[in-house]
């Protein structure tokens, strides 16, 4: 069967039309939709990037880090997405230039969704980066890759049971074997575009001790800044004294973060 | 309530919580990933190759079991070392110092080389390359192979996470075990490794404090004054055993310095909070033995060697020099060494190793030799009149030390202590100024041990004394 007559047969199906994927490589320009994309290191987040964007991308270093940053472009079902590749980390809580550059993006770039790459062998390390990164956003999809590895080591994940808990959408995938693209592409479209409305998890049990603390400052930053999206997350950083986090209250750009794009976040992407 | 309200109300509430709140904070994250990830995962079967690992890990990093497996570990690998060494040691020994020796100055006596030359070229250049490769050469081509299995093995990572909780109590980073490792081999590079170490504050403590792992130039060292004075006091079927004992203990006492060095610094001009960091403990892989064998020979051993015997040709010289040229009557080292000798003894150690430090600055390989070199040349014995011919065996070691050098158990186990606490060589030196930029830090790094080690050396042999063994 050619191409042709695929398309075809499958008439006006969405679900798996092929080629709507187009790689952009370098081209970023007149993006749509941002894509951060973040995971633990050695979970395949290079191999999902490079299969989005093809091989020519740009690299660089994050403003005054030295961490290496790349970016591309693809566009898929007509719409344009740039991809940010956030540095690989295992947390985003300690003071690495590396879980920084990643926070901050999070925190101040305010991406369109957030995909995390998590390795299905280990799924329980991968999730505490998931869970942090739930924190701090509500739209995001989870790549559960390397499936077919974990199948070989006689492990299976429940993925719905996955996704029910963690209130994004999980997708299964094995990025080397090209498997999962196009079910990652759609979900992350459908997230995109609000389609599919994330509800994620968010830790709530801290002990008492913490738990107050944090109430007590997401009272205040209610207060000063209404429908901040992530204002338990922004009170844990005030908490441990994060510098980017203090330094955006003392500005009062901290609120720019509660509507949506602000107009320096193009200016951080770059 | 305004911008600086809200600062002010997250710094009262920092203040309660105290330091405990990024622990208390990762423990409910972690606890919540893993009730997530026990509901969504299941495995079964083909389990056989993770439940090894699991069992092999609930050993090699338990808590109880975790550190004294780790000293077994590497004890065996002492161990081995030193029983294996023995023999080679002697038959380069033989071959370099007594028979390419006396053909080299057969030589030099048939072409009529005037004295001073082939005295300055062969006494001086030759021997101290020859000894740097008798003593040095067997230990480490036994040793690097053994450390080169364990680290190939997947063992190293398991040691930083059981020395973490450690770590963590003496305010230092975590990853400070991994650059402690790598110092373990080069200090050099171990200084370069804190890189890895973001906080500037615990990055500092990791590079002041490398120093007291013991690398590759101080082995050799530990293990030959272990094997002839502390080995030797024990009984023969022991002694092997009762020599790398005394070097694992000595690599321990580094491993406490730099825990008591980092707490009193973190806790002094240090201060700071310390951060936390994740350690992935990869999967245990069989060895690759025939390639760990011949690339540790190839990038360590020889390397280490080439840069010992570079070293030890000026070394030579020098020595040969200060020794051969007089001074109102006695040679220049005579002077140097009974200028030093007083304070060298009442520390437990003597003139000799003390002014030796000062000639091995560049490079702590070649400390034995050039203690054995100066000992010889200073002593007007019938040895050293007839040249200094000696046969490297380590027995003769000993007596030239005992004989000549007057030397007792205490200067043996205080060498050793020395040994350990001492600057850091010029290598290390320059690396430390490159990667602090920092004159004051720098100097602090070679001066703590300096300090330290003369103040542990002189506490030794006070008690010593005290009990009358001396």
């Amino acid at each position: 069967m050619t191409v042709d007559q695929t398309q075809k047969a499958c008439g006006g199906c969405t679900s798996c039309a092929p080629g709507r994927l187009e790689r952009y490589g370098l081209a970023t320009a007149g993006a749509d939709y941002v894509v951060a994309l973040a995971g633990n290191p050695n979970t395949g987040k290079s191999t999902i990037f490079n299969a989005l964007t093809g091989l020519r991308q740009h690299v660089g270093n994050w403003p005054g880090k030295t961490v290496v940053r790349a970016e591309g472009g693809f566009s898929f079902d007509g719409r344009r997405y740039r991809l940010i590749d956030l540095p690989g980390t295992y947390s985003l809580l300690s003071n690495s230039s590396d879980e920084e550059v990643a926070r901050d993006f999070l925190l101040f770039g305010q991406p369109d969704v957030t995909a995390i790459v998590v390795d299905a062998s280990s799924l329980e390390r991968n999730l505490n980066l998931v869970l942090q990164v739930l924190e701090i956003t509500d739209r995001a999809v989870v790549a559960l890759n390397l499936i077919d590895e974990a199948e070989r080591n006689g492990i299976t994940v429940d993925d719905r049971a996955l996704a029910r808990d963690l209130g994004v959408p999980v997708v299964p995938m094995a990025a080397r074997k090209s498997k999962g693209i196009k079910d990652f592409l759609q979900t992350l479209a459908g997230v995109a575009s609000g389609e599919v409305v994330c509800r994620p998890k968010r830790v709530e049990r801290f002990d008492a001790e913490v738990e107050r603390a944090v109430n007590d400052l997401v009272r205040a930053l209610h207060e000063n800044y209404p429908g901040l999206p992530n204002a338990r997350w922004v009170a844990l950083r005030l908490l441990e004294g994060d510098p980017s986090v203090v330094h955006e209250v003392q500005n009062g750009t901290l609120g720019e973060a509660a509507h949506g794009h602000r107009p320096d976040a193009e200016v951080a992407l770059a | 309530m305004s911008h600086a309200d809200i600062l002010r109300l997250a710094a009262r509430h920092r203040e309660r919580l105290g330091d405990t709140l990024h622990d208390r904070v990762v423990e409910a994250l972690y606890s919540e990933a893993g009730s997530i990830a026990d509901k969504a995962v299941s495995r079964e079967g083909q389990r056989s190759k993770w439940a090894f690992d699991l069992a092999l890990d609930r050993i090699l990093t338990s808590k109880t079991l975790g550190i004294p497996a780790m000293i077994l570990l590497f004890g065996l690998a002492f161990w081995i070392t030193i029983a294996g060494a023995n023999v080679p040691s002697a038959m380069l020994g033989d071959l370099l110092t007594v028979k390419v020796l006396g053909w080299l100055q057969a030589m030099a006596a048939a072409m009529g080389a005037p004295a001073w030359l082939s005295g300055f070229l062969i006494d001086g250049v030759y021997l101290s390359m020859a000894w740097v490769i008798a003593v040095m050469l067997p230990p480490m081509a036994i040793f690097f192979p053994l450390f080169t299995l364990l680290e190939d093995f997947g063992y190293l990572p398991r040691v930083a996470f059981n020395l973490d909780r450690a770590f963590s109590k003496a305010g230092a980073h975590g990853k400070q075990a991994l650059s402690m490792m790598m110092g373990f081999g080069c200090n050099a590079a171990g200084v370069v490794a804190t890189r890895i170490i973001d906080s500037p504050r615990e990055r500092l403590i990791a590079i002041l404090t490398n120093n007291f792992s013991i690398c590759n130039g101080r082995w050799p060292t530990l293990i030959l004054v272990g094997t002839i004075f502390i080995g030797a006091t024990a009984p023969a079927a022991l002694a092997s055993l009762v020599a790398a004992g005394s070097v694992v203990l000595i690599a321990l006492l580094g491993v406490i310095f730099t825990l008591l060095v980092s707490g009193a610094l973190s806790k002094t001009v240090l201060k700071g909070e310390t951060s936390a960091f994740t350690l992935e403990l990869p999967p245990y892989r069989p060895p690759r033995v025939l390639q760990t064998i011949y690339t540790s020979l190839l990038d360590r051993t020889m390397i280490v060697l080439w840069r010992a015997i570079v070293m030890a040709a000026p070394a030579g010289a020098v020595i040969w020099l200060i020794s051969n040229i007089d001074v109102s009557g006695q040679s220049i080292a005579y002077w140097v060494v009974s200028a030093l000798n007083p304070f060298g003894l009442l520390v437990g150690l003597n003139g000799i190793i003390l002014l030796a430090y000062i000639v091995a600055i560049p490079a702590n390989e070649i400390i034995i030799p050039t203690i054995l070199m100066l000992t010889l040349n200073l002593s007007k014995s019938a040895l050293a009149q007839k040249g200094v011919m000696l046969e490297l065996e380590e027995n003769q070691v000993r007596d030239v030390l005992v004989g000549q050098g007057g030397w007792t158990l205490l200067t043996g186990i205080n060498l050793m202590l020395f040994s350990l606490l001492h600057n850091p060589c010029s290598t290390t030196l320059l690396t430390i100024y490159r990667e602090t930029g920092s004159k004051k830090w720098t100097f602090v790094a070679a001066a703590l041990p300096i300090v330290l080690g003369l103040a542990v050396c002189f506490l030794t042999a006070s008690f010593f004394r005290l009990m009358g063994w001396v």
